[in-house]
């Protein structure tokens, strides 16, 4: 797993049944320090991230496993908003 | 499974289900030489690891949900395993 902000929307009417209802959030992965870290990806969110939010996610199988009742089409899945993250004194 | 170096913590009250009562560290992936990758990750801990103890980390699905005790598969990839205690090299003519 990996830390992100969510930095945009994507909406798609004609997609994959299995997505529905499952929101769509364009998202920079980061590290600790806020920097980026490659390109930005389009990630599922089940968890209720909204745009700014500090959130971190799945990537590979993983990311299919997030809903209860069916596995979705999705290799980057939002899986938790961050509330805090402390770094020990280095 | 990589050796990584624990830099930190992670606390999130909304998260995944199976995210519930797992310690999330922030791992920073670690060289034999001891000089860390830039690439932060997070991984949830099962060995009681602390802030800057060198670990060691498996990152694949399945393995993580048996690890964990899942008996179906769960949005969880990397697991610290174990606390590293020495790395040693041996001396090759690069």
């Amino acid at each position: 797993m990996k830390l992100g902000r969510v930095i945009g929307k994507v909406w798609a009417t004609v997609k994959d049944p299995k997505l529905t209802g499952v929101t769509l959030y364009l998202m920079q992965p980061v590290n600790e320090l806020d920097e980026p870290l490659g390109r930005p990806a389009v990630a599922a969110d089940v968890v209720g991230s909204r745009e700014g939010d500090l959130i971190y996610w799945v990537g590979s199988a993983e990311a299919t496993f997030v809903l209860e009742d069916r596995q979705i089409p999705s290799d980057v899945s939002i899986v938790g908003i961050v509330d805090d993250k402390s770094t020990g004194g280095d | 499974m990589y050796l990584g170096k624990v830099i930190g913590n992670v606390v999130a009250t909304v998260k995944h289900p199976s995210y519930k009562d797992q310690k999330l560290m922030l791992v920073a992936p670690m060289q034999p030489d001891g000089s860390l990758k830039k690439a932060t990750m997070l991984a949830v801990d099962t060995v009681d690891a602390g802030i800057n103890d060198v670990v060691l980390v498996i990152s694949e699905g399945k393995s993580a949900s048996e690890i964990l005790e899942f008996e179906k598969r769960v949005p969880i990839r990397s697991v610290i395993i174990a606390v590293v205690d020495h790395v040693d090299i041996s001396e090759q003519d690069q």
